[in-house]
């Protein structure tokens, strides 16, 4: 009893002389992280964007579905591989991006996401990952988008020289 | 909540009618945990930003392991009757305290098959450590000017080498096989005329991998160059005699034994005789190598702890061996790409180094809230940086970034290792879930072709 009361009192005793090591935000999106999954990257309304190296020990592979008419982002996935800080930055990228215009969300900086999750400076490069990543997956629909309107130019101009 | 707390605590004691088995029932955290219920909030603590809801299970023994109730019962009257100054010459006081010296001196020479006379009391095997590389080296400097140790070594080691290497002398810092052992051949091509030290670490502190010392011992004697080791991580663990090793110098730490933090020693052969250039100067005590009065109390808590880790180390050795067995065989049973980091033969069964391939291991940690286990050392684990000791083993950039280790230890219990199976597998599954990398290799894209954007 004694014992256990005493190792209560030492838990709490820390908690005044520690800093804080995560942000309740960093826990919050590490335990209950937003959109985690994928879509089919093949789906041309998808765009994907693939950031980082393993060797680093940090990879982010964040998604985004897009209105083929409006261009807006409706719907957002991310998968990570990566400490806590980038696992919630990314998350709360998918948040962000989610019912924006595409060039909306390239405006998003990564001193922003790093101040919401309150980064510290050593954890700053998984906010500029979450960045990159926003800005790859929106290029990579662009790509996909241009690719699609020149083929399908193309091909009919292709049926009528067979013609 | 308290009232709770107070029948759990009430049940415990009239259940266990042995002091022995309510004292290990103590020392064990996984009590800890089943008696406090999880899901009260209001009761949990706060703790870096994690909400714990208990003290977690304590599985990292190679960063320091908890006083052996029995120390701590030969340490107190140092602290509370018998204080007197060991080194005082004129009362009982000081004659108590330095029979109580001298008979914990014997103990540890004993656990290490030396005389009592080779021990000199330190702080910890980090100053013995300074003392046997820095102090060698500085004595003889006339005519040895060249270290011998390897990339693998503990930090302070490589840091004292450094230190040297600054001051002009040249240190060759070997590398180490895929399964973390020193090639002995390199090793014995790499001594020059000029070698003044050889220095080799016998249980490594990360992957808890053992060398071959009797071997390294005889080149050594070969070539008639002085051996010296870090057992920090093997006293107490593995039988250690300094004669069968042939080494010259030898580190101890207490706190790695079940003995107070704080306290550390030094063998230091007689016959032949080794000589150091001392590294703190004062009033000469410890024979000159290491001024400053020595800690009563703390000396004979590691005396008594090397006491009790001759008599106990078979038992131990049993117990640690099949509690690491589970501990494996319960993770490989539920998860495929766990790799054991460094030999699995010659290693000491306490330290189990894992690899969990595509879960990056700071996210595991932190999701392993309930279970402290470490990345690597202690002295690193705050940096961004993949361990050097897997680096050097040759482990990929990508897999050294994805290891815990778990440190098993006499206080460790069955319940505790199934917890920590349990929530290890649950947190990497979760994880796995999570990363890219494990999607990609189940679509069967190689990780390895693809180019990476390094950042």
């Amino acid at each position: 009893m004694l014992r256990q009361l005493a190792s209560k009192r030492l838990i709490t005793q820390r908690i005044q002389i520690l800093p804080r090591f995560y942000h309740e935000k960093v826990i919050d999106h590490f335990n209950n992280p937003r959109n985690v999954g994928s879509f089919d990257k093949n789906d041309p309304a998808v765009g994907t964007g693939l950031v980082g190296a393993p060797a680093c020990g940090d990879v982010m592979k964040l998604q985004i579905k897009v209105d083929d008419t409006t261009g807006e982002i409706v719907d957002a996935r991310f998968k990570t591989f990566g400490c806590g800080s980038a696992i919630a930055s990314s998350s709360v990228a998918t948040e962000w991006v989610k019912g924006k215009q595409m060039e909306e969300v390239m405006t998003i900086k990564n001193t922003e996401i790093a101040k919401h999750l309150s980064l510290p400076p050593v954890k700053l490069h998984c906010s500029m990952l979450a960045e990159d990543a926003i800005k790859a997956a929106v290029k990579d629909y662009k790509t996909k988008r241009a690719k699609s309107n020149v083929d399908s130019e193309a091909e009919p101009a292709v049926k009528a020289a067979q013609a | 909540m308290a009232t709770k707390l107070l029948a759990s605590a009430l049940r415990q004691t009239l259940n266990k009618k042995t002091t022995s088995s309510s004292l290990h029932r103590c020392l064990s955290t996984a009590a800890a945990l089943t008696t406090a219920p999880p899901s009260q909030n209001d009761e949990a603590m706060t703790i870096k930003g994690l909400k714990i809801s208990a003290r977690p299970l304590y599985l990292d023994m190679q960063a320091t392991s908890p006083v052996d109730p029995r120390v701590l019962d030969a340490m107190l009257p140092y602290y509370l009757a018998r204080y007197g100054n060991p080194h005082s010459r004129t009362h009982l006081y000081g004659w108590e305290s330095d029979q109580a010296v001298e008979t914990a001196r014997s103990q540890i020479a004993d656990l290490i098959g030396a005389s009592p006379k080779e021990i000199v009391f330190t702080s910890g095997a980090t100053e013995s450590n300074n003392i046997s590389v820095k102090g060698v080296m500085k004595f003889y400097k006339e005519k040895k000017r060249h270290v011998v140790t390897t990339q693998t070594e503990h930090k302070c080691v490589l840091d004292s080498c450094r230190h040297l290497q600054q001051e002009g002398f040249e240190v060759t810092y070997l590398p180490v096989g895929n399964d973390g052992i020193v090639d002995l051949e390199k090793l014995r091509g790499s001594i020059r005329p000029d070698t003044g030290l050889v220095s080799v670490m016998a249980v490594n502190n990360e992957i808890g991998v053992i060398q071959p010392m009797e071997e390294i011992g005889k080149i050594c004697r070969e070539f008639n160059v002085p051996f010296h080791t870090d057992a920090a991580q093997a006293l107490g663990k593995i039988p250690v005699d300094v004669d069968r090793w042939n080494v010259s110098l030898m580190s101890l730490s207490g706190h790695k034994i079940y003995g107070p933090k704080g306290v550390g020693a030094l063998y230091m052969r007689r016959r032949p005789r080794i000589r150091v250039e001392a590294q703190m100067n004062g009033g000469g005590q410890e024979r000159g190598i290491r001024s400053g009065t020595v800690p009563t109390p703390l000396v004979v808590g590691m005396g008594a702890a090397c006491e009790l880790a001759k008599k106990e180390m078979g038992y131990d050795e049993e117990r640690i061996r099949g509690l690491q067995e589970r501990l494996l065989n319960g993770v490989r049973a539920k998860l495929d790409g766990v790799v054991v980091n460094g030999s699995v033969e010659r290693r000491y069964a306490g330290n189990l180094n894992l690899s969990f391939a595509y879960v990056e291991g700071e996210s595991l940690l932190m999701g392993l809230k309930d279970v402290a286990v470490s990345s690597g050392s202690a002295c690193t684990s705050a940096s961004l940086e993949p361990s050097y000791v897997l680096r050097a083993l040759g482990v990929d950039e990508d897999m050294a970034h994805t290891s815990i280790r778990f440190g098993i230890g006499r206080f460790t219990t069955e319940e505790e290792i199934d917890r920590a199976v349990e929530l290890t597998v649950q947190q990497v599954d979760k994880l796995r879930e999570m990363s890219p990398l494990y999607e990609m290799v189940k679509e069967g894209i190689d990780i390895k072709q693809i180019q990476w954007s390094q950042h």
